[in-house]
């Protein structure tokens, strides 16, 4: 019964990082870029949930999951300013480039919030505050359910979106090549502040998600977090929105189960073992297309 | 049969599914130059990939004077005495046109890690005398003004050029090139027609080229080659070659 | 050893004295506080770490993000091999730090081989994933001292001691990167596919030069174990990789010169913004991107400074012939 529970455990943070997974592999279909600040775009996310709830939502009747509509405007406003300002100018510029550049932004989130609002971590009031759920004998929180079935929803959206509207398909075109994109028309401007807005919507959701589990909000939150995601999204095969998925569960549940039955202090260790193990089996991830360099 | 330097043998390869090349046989005697021609993905640049070890044959065995290179690494073939240049030119950009060739030349360097870490005198010996035949080599290609050039300061057909003198520097029995003559104007290609043409006469160096530009090929050119579809459709003398009725077909389609 | 190089050597020679009676006087006359010399002995650190990054990014061509996990080998051998006892003193201190290159260098193989068939940010995610997990283990495992780490480790903290060790740890790298063996690894990175036509084993020196990176991150590790005396596994996460790498792209991927000068800058500029220490790392990550947008390609490129070619400027101008030797 407890390997149920530590799986649903597994699979509610495995959905989380699906959620932030999934901007990064957007990003990185589309602009080739480890996008290092995506992680901070759900510390930003967790600071106006908590902002939102201690200054406005407390003080009236509204239930606190209101704050995920302020926090998904922010983190979607982020998210395009960050590729305005910084990504934007670099665009035909060496990778390295953009790699530290991204770095950089990351930094300066990070330093800026604590500047504003200091080192320590705040705390979140509960969010999803419902009665445990039985299931097969075994009780689920309300907010391991909500997790799974948003990010559910979100994920078969977001799959349709790509694959039967106008814009996915300019964001599908873009990906596979820029040059040819332009020359039907696609503006590819538009198109990479389109996929940074969708990526950073998601990530809006998943510090939501994020901050209802692990109430706590920090300025060095999202760097880990930001990782481990990417991580995902590379195991699962970069680029795909189902790899992305993927790769999120399997490396929740890989996590959640290290932690309970092996140790909790080897579970980052395992984690990024497991990312190792992956691509050297299948150098373009679980669900990647090998290809090779035409001689 | 002394003399044979390259032998394919019934050679192919399938790309899953894909057969790109089939029962392709070849002998290149000591010294010949020939010519591999064909239509646009008749499967010419594997058939180097192939000889290069840059694509391991799914079926039969390829022989370099006697010695069979299926399997071997690509750096491992250079050293058993291959060289080639590629379609797209690949030399290395941010490396003087000098080092492009001491690079060519470093298989047979022999001096340590360590002799180079701490200046030993292998180091000074051989540095220099690799300087020295590499000047040689660009001499030869009327290069050496360029040597401590970068390589992608140059024009294009010195470019070209360069790419070859590399090859030349890895001391090999068999050259192969990959279309020298690709986007040059007639006066370069006589130019390298001539290059071509001292390498063999000067240094009996055997010689495996891809063309399209047939003025080149049947200037230069002992035999030829054609390949449609991975598989020979003709060989033999150019002149014959190029009146043969299935090649003329291969490239213009059939007369209705 | 031809004439006009045993020039260059003298020149070079030269301008290493000189900066080092230079930076002596500082010191013994009280114009460098003994703080300013602690900030100098990190200087020697960080050039360490940035030069043997330089041979894996900027001269092999490959992204790794995972430098500060070598740096930790480096410094957990030195300080457990001190911990020892067994050879006490300078002796000891040279000892450990041969050691401490070598501890690195086997890691550096022993992840080298898997992991540099990867390219590009596969490479750079993996070997991210490869420091954390030599962070974790260190943290885990208890000789290592846990999440505590080691303290105690004997001081080492003379500074011509450790201004020569990074000279001659910079030396070292940049002779083999301009001998036979850095050739075939700057091939690499300008063509692998060519490299591999042209004769050169491209896992071998793929790996070698990974090693020598591995190597050198492994020394600085140990200089940095006993300048401090007490290291934690946390000190040498990602983050610290992230400032090595900034180090080597600000220079100029693939300049040794580039990234002793960025390196050096790194490391005296943020302590200089400490008396703004609330808006130091707010304005650091700024300068980082404002850097990147509008010299992308570092502030050397793959350019070398020569202080030769200034004299061979000077020469010209007097109309005397190149030292270089031209064509």
């Amino acid at each position: 019964m407890n390997f149920l529970l530590q799986l649903l455990n597994g699979l509610q943070i495995g959905s989380i990082y699906a959620l932030i997974a999934l901007g990064y592999t957007m990003v990185y279909g589309i602009a080739l870029l480890i996008n290092f600040a995506h992680g901070e775009v759900i510390m930003i996310g967790a600071y106006t949930a908590v902002f939102t709830i201690q200054l406005f939502l407390a003080n009236t009747n509204l239930p606190y999951i209101l704050a995920v509509i302020p926090t998904v405007i922010i983190c979607t406003l982020i998210g395009m300013l960050i590729e305005r300002l910084a990504y934007k100018p670099l665009r035909n510029s060496p990778r390295i480039s953009n790699l530290i550049t991204a770095i950089g932004v990351s930094l300066f989130l990070q330093n800026l919030m604590m500047k504003l609002f200091g080192a320590q971590s705040r705390s979140v009031p509960s969010i999803l505050n419902a009665e445990p759920l039985n299931f097969f004998g075994a009780k689920i929180s309300f907010t391991t359910l909500v997790t799974i079935v948003v990010t559910t929803i979100l994920t078969i959206l977001l799959q349709l979106f790509i694959k039967k509207t106008k814009y996915g398909k300019a964001m599908t075109a873009t990906s596979e090549d820029y040059g040819a994109a332009a020359l039907v028309g696609i503006s590819v401007d538009k198109t990479l502040t389109m996929t940074f807005a969708i990526g950073s919507a998601l990530a809006g959701v998943a510090s939501i998600l994020w901050v209802s589990s692990y109430p706590q909000a920090g300025p060095m939150m999202g760097s880990m977090l930001g990782i481990k995601a990417f991580t995902a999204a590379v195991v699962g095969g970069i680029g795909l929105i189902p790899g992305a998925v993927l790769g999120g569960l399997v490396l929740g549940i890989v996590e959640a189960l290290t932690k309970a039955f092996i140790s909790s202090k080897l579970s980052d260790a395992i984690v990024f073992g497991l990312l190792i193990l992956v691509l050297l089996i299948k150098p373009s991830g679980l669900l990647g297309e090998d290809r090779k360099e035409k001689v | 049969m002394t003399n044979q330097v390259l032998s394919c043998k019934n050679v192919g390869i399938n790309f899953g599914g894909l057969q790109a090349v089939q029962d392709f046989n070849l002998t290149i005697d000591d010294g010949e130059l020939i010519g591999l021609i064909g239509p646009n993905g008749a499967g010419k640049t594997t058939v180097f990939n192939l000889i290069t070890g840059v694509y391991t044959p799914t079926e039969g065995e390829i022989l370099l004077s006697g010695i069979n290179i299926i399997g071997k690494m690509p750096h491992q073939i250079v050293r058993y005495g291959i060289a080639r240049t590629f379609q797209n030119i690949r030399l290395f950009d941010h490396l003087s046109v000098l080092d492009n060739l001491k690079v060519a030349a470093n298989k047979d360097m022999r001096y340590s890690i360590f002799s180079g870490m701490f200046r030993l005198g292998g180091y000074w010996r051989e540095e220099s005398e690799v300087t020295d035949k590499a000047i040689e080599i660009l001499d030869i290609f009327d290069m050496g003004k360029h040597a401590y050039k970068y390589a992608n300061s140059l024009s294009y057909g010195e470019q070209r050029k360069l790419e070859i003198a590399r090859a030349m520097a890895t001391d090999p029995k068999l050259l192969l090139l990959d279309e020298p003559a690709a986007g040059m104007n007639p006066t370069e290609t006589d130019e390298l027609m001539d290059t071509i043409m001292l390498i063999r006469n000067e240094f009996g160096i055997t010689t495996l080229l891809i063309e399209h530009d047939m003025r080149l090929v049947l200037g230069i050119c002992e035999r030829l080659m054609v390949l449609n579809y991975g598989q020979i459709l003709a060989e033999g003398n150019p002149r014959d070659i190029v009146n043969d009725p299935l090649v003329i077909e291969a490239y213009l389609g059939k007369g209705e | 050893m031809p004439r006009d190089k045993k020039l260059i050597y003298l020149i070079n020679t030269g301008l290493v004295l000189i900066l080092f009676a230079l930076l002596t006087v500082f010191e013994a006359s009280g114009v460098f506080t003994r703080y300013s010399m602690s900030i100098v002995r990190l200087v020697c650190i960080n050039v360490i770490l940035a030069t043997s990054l330089n041979v894996t990014v900027g001269n092999l061509g490959q992204i790794t993000l995972g430098h500060a996990g070598f740096m930790s080998i480096g410094a957990y051998t030195a300080a457990l091999f001190a911990k020892t006892e067994v050879i006490t003193g300078q002796g000891g201190y040279y000892i450990g730090m041969i050691l401490a290159g070598i501890c690195a260098g086997i890691f550096g193989i022993a992840i080298g081989i898997p992991v540099l068939r990867l390219k590009g940010d596969y490479l750079a995610i993996v070997t991210l994933a490869f420091g954390e997990i030599i962070r974790v283990l260190i943290e885990y495992f208890d000789f290592t001292g846990g999440a505590q780490g080691i303290n105690g480790i004997p001081r080492m903290q003379n500074f011509s001691v450790m201004f020569f060790v990074a000279v001659i740890c910079v030396t070292l790298m940049y002779s083999v990167m301009t001998s036979r063996h850095g050739r075939a690894i700057l091939a690499i990175r300008e063509d692998e596919i060519a490299a591999q036509s042209s004769g050169i084993n491209i896992t071998y020196y793929k790996t070698f030069a990974f090693t020598l990176s591995a190597f050198f991150a492994g020394v600085a590790g140990a200089m940095y174990a006993h300048n401090i005396g007490t290291i934690g596994a946390s000190f040498f996460n990602y983050n610290k990789s992230f400032d090595i790498l900034v180090m080597v792209v600000l220079g100029g991927m693939g300049s040794f010169t580039g990234a002793v000068i960025s390196a050096t800058v790194l490391t005296v500029v943020p302590e200089t913004l400490r008396q703004f220490n609330e808006y130091r790392m707010i304005v650091y990550s700024l300068l980082l991107i404002m850097v990147m947008l509008f010299r992308p390609e570092g502030l050397l490129g793959r350019k070398e400074f020569h202080i030769t070619k200034v004299v061979d400027k000077l020469r010209n101008k007097f109309g005397k012939q190149s030292i270089e030797g031209g064509n």
